[in-house]
């Protein structure tokens, strides 16, 4: 275990170095004028351009501005938008909403995908089964950009079943709306591939075993079937993550969650280069970090892994 | 390990006269024997045992009677299994032979009713387990004589055992599922059972998980598996074929002993004839999901009485036989969708006559009491008439 | 990568090995060679005629828009803001006073052009790429996959808004060609791993290893023997990933980060309805629906080509 905990570990600084720099030399590198694009169409003042070559250390060659760059994420310090704030400030204050919706997310697409996917996996070929599937083959083809505002059409204007908005103190209910509409994607993916592993798991020699033993079918479902099913849905789970940032930029932005998603959108409007940069190397740390997170559960779950 | 008495649990098996005389089954309550269990909470607690109908006097342990299994394909219907009909008895060893696709292991599944329904479909026949038919017995109450009373050893042990979950926590998951025994006593009661099938430090090797084990290894947790619930018939499906020459043997003997000392019912399927001779009491030869030959193991290696099973005697490589060549039966066995008309066998048969091609032949009693074989022309005969 | 990306790649990806060989296209019934048996099965899936046809829609759409609707989509009056259906405008007018119908039907080129050639491009990295991690192996496959490490280490929509960021700086043009590229560098790897996994699982096979016995150069032996049990997996991906593409230029432009005005795009309708939903719900409804449809048409595509040659999947 603790090797595989290290190889991973070393891999992920790797991959680390690999993104970040990535991240920055897409923004900087090879720009005739960074500040330029920083700061986007709007007329870049003196005062500005010299804030921001110190922030970037645009003066330096490009390497030395890398490591100033990770030293800045490394110890959380992300300087500050085109207006003035710390970009560390509006990030804390964003974070708590997107956690919530992301959670909610998360727990409605497994609630609902590993539900349903086990039933139509055990039941391959039934009504429920291929009903589902149809379903979840339209939602995986509904762009969130579709999903979101007619949600919001729909539920929020037409039926007022939920808040059309959820304002600037989001509570629970407020955010069931939009994590639905975030989550959409993931339950469908994540109920195709539980039905899958599950109908694959089932014909498995050790659920065989399993019912030899006279064991209650409820038992060999839970505990075989299930168990072994949810391996690969977990490694899915880690990868989502990425669709649902990006989801997230969409559904804050068309509900109105004070999240790191619609700080991001807005950035992106307003063209605040800085606060752009600083979101995104940070969702992508915690990306990387949390599908660190999941292959670690995966070697728990699994230890064939383990012991590799 | 310590032989203690096993304490007997009341369970409700009629205590009329006859069945007190009659062959008792595996432990329970045998005064003779002496229990191989140390009595843990696991043991000291009555086991909740189906109440299976103790056999009266003359009937088998087991009796499937002209068994049918059929599966639904793409292509058709495979009849897979065709009436069979065999027996065992209480401590006796019953080898079922057969080439890959005669249906033995599907029988067997059938007998523990672990087939998957659909695609397979039991289409007839009755499978008599203590003088009560197992097919239409009620789902729960099979359940209940699944694992306790009839457990199963398969072919590939690696893929048979669950990855996920440690080797001493598959052994006894039954146990604690089942009877409810405490994780501690459960720990126990599964490094005793890797004892006893001869696994080499067991108590540092219980919470490995399967993968660490080696072929032969993996197979003897499989076998300490079907053992936990001590039942009283042990069907091994092929358990050695996925095994090494020599760990094969291994294998065979840790059954027959096993057999032995906890006095069960073995019936051992196999596709080799060279594996059974030392095991087996008495031998049924399955083709085409039908019995063609039933007889005990030294009748049958004299005087087989069905060309298939002299042809399959004729491949297996014997020493006082050296330098004449290894026979091999012709062709290949019929395909279940699309089986010959007659006997099964004819296309392969080099005896076979015009009758053979219409007229299936029934399993039929030969000279002495427990001898069968499903021939028009038994090689006996043949010979006979050839003499 | 997308959700149905990874989909098809854990379900495909698993098991290379058992990728069909695709033989030539014998009658089924007899000889049953994969790829003839697929084929067999694809006629008879519904999905798939429904994809297809929905494909073919879309690209009609795409190359003359004239045939469904004459009038001009950007011949906008504000007058006619949020005005009924009349005459040619079958659905009616946006906040702009345009033409809905019209706007949606010439939405469709932007989209299978950004689609088709951003399928292109990643196709042709994938397909170098993952032929020689699979084909070389060693140093070059361990690079290779640490790139693609690193590539997947960012998601594909964070990555676009930090590139289209810098390759918009010049405005100019609609930014079909910004897009092309964003998604073209970024989406490579799910087609590079599956090429490479199938290469890997074909460079084991026994034919293989004799063309190479008999003298057969690399390049030889990946293009005649490898490539085409390859294939199969490879167009799957492909397929499915044109959708998602779609999908990802819409967002990009909804974001107002992709294309931009006068190009029309079913991605900047939405955003610009999107806010004025109150007031009329049809200039949303319409792009949103023939954006779905268009996705839905190319992975419903991918699906059925994979169910048709994964046996496993089959009853």
């Amino acid at each position: 275990m603790a090797r595989y905990i290290i190889r991973r570990l070393l891999q992920m600084v790797v991959t680390f170095i690999g993104t970040t720099f990535v991240v920055y030399a897409l923004m900087f590198a090879n720009q005739n004028d960074p500040l330029q694009a920083l700061a986007g169409d709007r007329p870049v003042s003196d005062n500005v351009r010299q804030v921001l070559t110190e922030q970037y250390h645009l003066d330096d060659p490009f390497l030395v501005q890398y490591a100033y760059y990770m030293k800045g994420l490394l110890t959380g310090d992300l300087g500050r938008t085109l207006t003035g704030r710390p970009i560390g400030d509006v990030m804390a204050d964003a974070w708590p909403n997107t956690i919530k919706l992301a959670l909610l997310a998360l727990f409605f697409a497994a609630l609902f995908g590993i539900g349903a996917g086990l039933v139509a996996g055990l039941r391959r070929g039934t009504v429920f089964d291929n009903t589902t599937l149809a379903l979840t083959l339209v939602v995986v083809g509904l762009p969130i950009i579709v999903l979101a505002p007619i949600a919001q059409l729909v539920f929020g204007v037409k039926l007022g079943w939920f808040p059309t908005t959820a304002g600037a103190r989001p509570d629970l209910y407020g955010l069931i709306l939009p994590a639905l509409v975030l989550g959409a994607a993931s339950t469908a993916t994540i109920l195709r591939l539980t039905r899958t592993s599950v109908a694959e798991n089932v014909r498995a020699d050790y659920v065989r075993t399993a019912r030899a033993k006279g064991l209650a079918v409820r038992r060999v479902v839970s505990v075989h079937v299930l168990r072994n099913s949810l391996i690969p849905v977990i490694t899915l789970i880690g990868v989502d993550l990425g669709n649902l940032m990006a989801g997230a930029i969409v559904t804050e932005g068309v509900f109105n969650i004070p999240g790191v998603g619609s700080k991001l959108l807005l950035g992106i409007q307003t063209e605040d280069g800085p606060l752009v940069v600083g979101f995104v190397s940070v969702l992508v740390i915690v990306f990387l970090v949390t599908n660190l997170l999941v292959d670690l559960l995966y070697a728990v779950l699994d230890p064939r892994i383990r012991y590799e | 390990m310590t032989y203690q008495q096993y304490p007997h649990p009341t369970h409700g098996y009629p205590a009329s006269g006859e069945s007190q005389t009659a062959p008792v089954v595996a432990g329970w309550g045998d005064d003779r024997s002496a229990s191989w269990d140390t009595p843990t909470a696991a043991w000291t607690t009555a086991p909740s045992r189906a109440r299976v109908e103790r056999p009266t006097s003359g009937e088998h342990l087991l009796d499937v009677r002209d068994l049918r299994v059929e599966f639904d394909t793409r292509d058709g219907v495979a009849r897979v299994v065709n009436g069979i009909s065999f027996h065992v008895d209480p401590g006796e060893t019953l080898a079922i032979l057969g080439e890959s696709g005669s249906g033995k292991s599907v029988t067997a599944q059938a007998v523990l009713g672990i087939l998957d329904t659909p695609p397979a479909v039991v289409r007839g026949g009755q499978v008599l387990y203590g003088g009560e038919d197992l097919l239409t017995m009620a789902p729960e109450r099979r359940r209940q004589v699944r694992g306790q009373e009839i457990a199963m050893v398969f072919q590939d042990a690696l893929s048979a055992l669950n990855p996920v979950y440690p080797v001493g926590w598959q052994i006894t998951e039954a146990l604690r599922s089942r009877r409810g025994i405490a994780k501690a006593d459960a720990k126990r009661r599964a490094v005793e059972l890797m004892d006893l099938v001869r696994i080499p430090a067991a108590a540092q090797r219980v919470d490995d998980y399967p993968h660490q084990f080696s072929g032969g290894m993996r197979q003897r947790v499989m076998i300490a598996m079907a053992l936990a619930m001590r039942p009283k018939l042990l069907i091994a499906d092929e358990p050695t074929t996925a095994l090494d020459v020599t760990v094969q043997a291994q294998i065979m003997d840790l059954l027959a002993t096993l057999r032995a000392e906890l006095e069960m019912a073995l019936i051992l399927i196999t596709h080799d004839l060279g594996v059974v001779a030392d095991v087996a009491d008495r031998i049924t030869v399955m083709y085409a999901g039908r019995v063609v030959e039933q007889a005990d193991v030294h009748t049958l290696y004299g005087a087989p009485a069905h060309p298939y099973t002299r042809g399959l005697l004729a491949s297996v490589p014997r020493l006082e036989r050296r330098g004449q060549g290894l026979h091999s039966i012709s062709g290949t066995p019929p395909n279940p969708i699309a089986i010959p008309q007659g006997c099964a066998f004819h296309p392969r048969c080099p005896y076979a006559q015009q009758m053979c091609r219409i007229t299936e032949p029934t399993l039929l009693r030969i000279g002495r009491l427990d001898r069968a074989s499903a021939c028009h022309f038994p090689p006996e005969a043949l010979d006979a008439r050839h003499a | 990568m997308s959700d149905l990306e990874m989909a098809a790649t854990t379900e495909l990806g698993a098991r290379p090995g058992e990728v069909p060989p695709a033989a030539g296209g014998t009658p089924p019934p007899k000889t049953r060679s994969l790829a003839g048996d697929a084929w067999y099965d694809l006629r008879r899936n519904w999905i798939f005629w429904v994809a297809a046809a929905l494909v073919v829609l879309v690209v009609l759409m795409a190359v003359a828009p004239g045939l469904f609707s004459s009038a001009d989509p950007t011949a906008c009056n504000t007058r006619r803001q949020y005005a009924g259906p009349s005459g040619g405008a079958i659905l009616g007018y946006d906040f702009q006073g345009c033409d809905v119908f019209s706007r949606t039907v010439h939405g469709a080129r932007a989209s299978v052009l950004v689609g088709l050639f951003a399928v292109l491009l990643t196709g042709v990295i994938g397909l170098v790429f993952g032929m020689l991690a699979g084909y070389f192996g060693g140093w070059l496959d361990a690079l290779l996959s640490r790139v693609i490490d690193v590539v997947l280490g960012i998601p594909l929509l964070l990555a676009a808004i930090v590139l289209s960021k810098r390759l918009a700086a010049d405005r100019s043009g609609s930014g079909i060609v910004s897009v092309v590229i964003v998604l073209g560098i970024l989406g490579w790897t799910t087609a590079a791993r599956v090429m490479r996994s199938s290469v890997l699982a074909a460079r084991s096979q026994d034919y293989v290893a004799a063309a190479r016995m008999l003298g057969a150069g690399p390049l030889r032996i990946m293009w005649r023997h490898i490539l085409p049990n390859a294939l199969a997996p490879f167009i799957v991906v492909l397929t499915i990933a044109l959708g998602t593409f779609i999908a990802t230029e819409a967002t990009l432009s909804f974001l107002n980060i992709g294309l931009r005005p006068p190009a029309i795009s079913w991605g900047i309708d939405i955003a610009t309805a999107g806010k004025h939903v109150r007031e009329a719900a049809m200039p949303l409804i319409a792009p949103s629906l023939f954006l779905t449809l268009t996705v839905l048409a190319f992975i419903m595509l991918g699906d059925a080509i994979r169910d048709a040659f994964d046996p496993k999947l089959r009853r």
